[in-house]
């Protein structure tokens, strides 16, 4: 398999009144060519920082990058222009916000916010290109007569289908999607996880999802990078993490979901809170909640091990402990 | 939407009767003889009491506002006092200077506020920025007259580029002697638009929606027009069809301080010699342009924003299945 994306020690800052949010900090991620990579972490750990910053959104100001590089097929993203990355966006890498009801225009109709990413892309008349749009509706389950209406006669379900036909309207080599389903109700987020999965087979693309529901995870993903303060903390193949999960933090993960075949009367979060983003800690960004942390988890940062067969842990206890390799 | 355009209508009735009552009653109150005014200083009492016998001053305020308003029923404004010429007669031949007048000063408004206040909204902070606030706010606070003259001794008395005076009649002339005025008129109105843009499209750039645009990798250009600005017109077109409101009543003292022979000088005189059916008439005007332009902000709402059209569209009319391609393209096209 090839890397299509691969992200090396990418910083991205937040400048504000009330001082510097250190939301990004020197995260490495690669996306091999066809797989669905989950991104996972609690809210404000970086995953939709790191997705903008793939993107070239990150609002600037405040947002900043610092540092890093975003290399697709060779080309680093961070040295584009603004021209050449107007063609990156919507064409190769295309992406699905999160909130499906905020996230397309109000006052235009479903068809046109399709067909004006396929014209800006392609050299289609306008008409060519609201056919296409069509289509792209019916890929998802929505009827092409539907593309005069506006976002407000649709459902939020119906809604991501809309979305999600922009995103894939330009046939993306990767779709980053922004915790696609969290806005959704149970059902629906099934169906529209479905619709993802069938269309990533059919248009042959690579996808990063991030959320944080692992169950989610386990459904679709091939691989799992876990992130944690800004960083990846764990990853591994996805049958590799949810049996062998090594760092503290994706072990709290996973603990804190209710298993079916016990008999549960409380849940078993990780205790404490995500560090300050404006002040994190020295050592180990998860120091403060882990149970094996000791003098020099809060001193020293640790460094990412590779574990062999793919997986990587960014914990000292590791360092000494020998690994069974999993089967 | 017709039925609501009609209902709207219909509003301006007692809107109407209440702006009359209310304007009628204070004249009335007034302290002055409208008969002195007609008849001068040196007429006799007897003079005096049949002309107001004649002109109905003696009976009872109410039953002089009914029939007041009795006559309007039946298009009669009355006459005014001082030049006996019917009102109504008077204020239509000076509403065309108005209108080209207000509208002028709107293109003013219009043209320059809503770029800079995109322009200032997109660059929030810099030095345009600093520089459009600070320029928006002394055209805001300065006085329309004043700015009027200040214009008036550069333009007309220092540099004699433009007349200070008047409505040229040739078309040469004519836009000559609109540019003052409408400067004087449009500059205070282009910064209410400016930061009124501003704001908006401030509030609009945060949006998710305009991630998605720029996520679809379509040109900044078409991001800010089609989906900052067309979102954040409603607050654009809600002041500037007020301020056209109020400028197609007449604007009091830029007609006067240019010798504009429109409605608001023709009102500042009326006051001036106290002459009630006058004022009476240019009142009705003004409040009559203001609604209807207050009417036109909102059918424009619906044409910029599906949702507010849904709300005025009568529940029983489903709407009609269009043919998506052909919708689009009209779309496209608008």
């Amino acid at each position: 398999m090839n890397t299509i994306l691969d992200v090396k020690d990418l910083v991205i800052h937040y400048e504000t009144d009330d001082g510097c949010v250190y939301a990004v900090n020197g995260l490495d991620l690669d996306l091999q060519e066809g797989e669905t990579l989950g991104l996972v972490g609690e809210t404000g750990a970086g995953k939709t920082t790191l997705a903008r910053g793939i993107m070239g959104l990150v609002p600037d100001p405040p947002g900043r990058i610092r540092g890093g590089e975003i290399i697709y097929r060779g080309t680093d993203l961070l040295q584009c222009s603004n021209a050449e990355m107007r063609k990156v966006r919507g064409r190769k890498i295309a992406m699905i916000f999160q909130d499906p009801m905020t996230s397309l225009n109000p006052v235009t109709n479903v068809g046109l916010q399709i067909a004006e990413a396929i014209q800006s892309h392609e050299k289609l008349s306008r008409k060519a290109a609201m056919q296409k749009a069509c289509q792209m509706l019916e890929q998802v389950g929505i009827p092409a007569e539907r593309a005069g209406e506006y976002p407000h006669q649709f459902s939020g379900g119906m809604k991501q289908r809309v979305v999600i036909a922009i995103a894939l309207a330009c046939n993306p080599d990767i779709l980053i999607a922004d915790e696609p389903t969290t806005a959704l109700d149970v059902t629906i987020q099934a169906q529209v996880l479905d619709m993802l999965r069938e269309l990533r087979e059919t248009y042959h693309m690579s996808m990063l999802l991030i959320t944080h529901d692992l169950g989610v995870v386990a459904q679709t993903c091939d691989r799992v990078a876990v992130i944690y303060g800004g960083e990846i903390v764990e990853s591994a193949d996805v049958y590799t993490l949810f049996d062998q999960h090594l760092h503290p933090y994706t072990q709290g993960l996973l603990d804190s979901i209710p298993k079916l075949n016990e008999d549960v009367e409380r849940l078993k979060p990780i205790e404490g809170m995500m560090p300050d983003p404006t002040q994190l800690p020295e050592g180990c960004r998860f120091c403060s909640r882990c149970a094996y942390a000791d003098e020099r988890c809060r001193t020293e940062h640790p460094n990412m091990l590779d574990l062999g067969n793919g997986h990587k842990v960014r914990c000292f206890r590791y360092e000494t402990q020998e690994v069974e390799p999993h089967e | 939407m017709i039925k609501y355009i009609v209902k709207r209508l219909l509003l301006l009735i007692p809107v109407l009767i209440g702006v009359t009552f209310f304007v009628f009653t204070i004249l009335s109150l007034a302290p002055y003889d409208p008969v002195t005014v007609i008849l001068g200083d040196g007429a006799t009492e007897e003079a005096m009491e049949n002309m107001r016998e004649e002109l109905g001053l003696n009976d009872p305020l109410l039953v002089r506002y009914v029939n007041y308003i009795w006559d309007l029923l039946h298009g009669d404004f009355g006459k005014s006092y001082k030049t006996r010429l019917p009102v109504a007669d008077q204020i239509l031949s000076r509403f065309p200077n108005t209108i080209l007048l207000a509208s002028c000063s709107m293109v003013i408004a219009i043209v320059l506020g809503i770029p800079l206040g995109i322009l200032s909204a997109k660059k929030q902070y810099s030095l345009l920025d600093n520089v459009a606030t600070v320029g928006g706010l002394i055209s805001v606070s300065m006085p329309n007259f004043w700015l009027g003259l200040l214009l008036v001794i550069l333009f007309a008395l220092k540099l004699r580029w433009l007349p200070s005076q008047g409505m040229g009649e040739d078309p040469v002339s004519l836009i000559k002697s609109l540019i003052l005025p409408s400067i004087t008129l449009g500059t205070g109105i282009m910064a209410s638009v400016m930061r009124m843009t501003r704001s908006s499209v401030l509030e609009t750039m945060r949006q998710d929606y305009i991630s998605t645009a720029r996520s679809k990798g379509i040109a900044e250009s078409r991001v800010t027009v089609r989906h900052m600005l067309k979102n954040a017109l409603i607050p654009i077109i809600t002041i500037s069809a007020l301020q056209f409101g109020h400028l197609l009543g007449g604007s009091m003292l830029t007609e006067t301080v240019f010798s504009w022979p429109g409605v608001g000088r023709y009102m500042l005189d009326a006051i001036k010699t106290k002459d009630t059916p006058a004022i009476m008439g240019s009142v009705i005007l003004m409040s009559v342009s203001f609604s209807i332009m207050n009417l036109l902000a909102d059918i424009l709402y619906a044409f910029v924003d599906p949702r507010i059209k849904s709300q005025y569209q009568t529940k029983k009319k489903n709407k009609q299945k269009k043919s998506p391609a052909e919708d689009g393209g009209k779309e496209a096209t608008a």
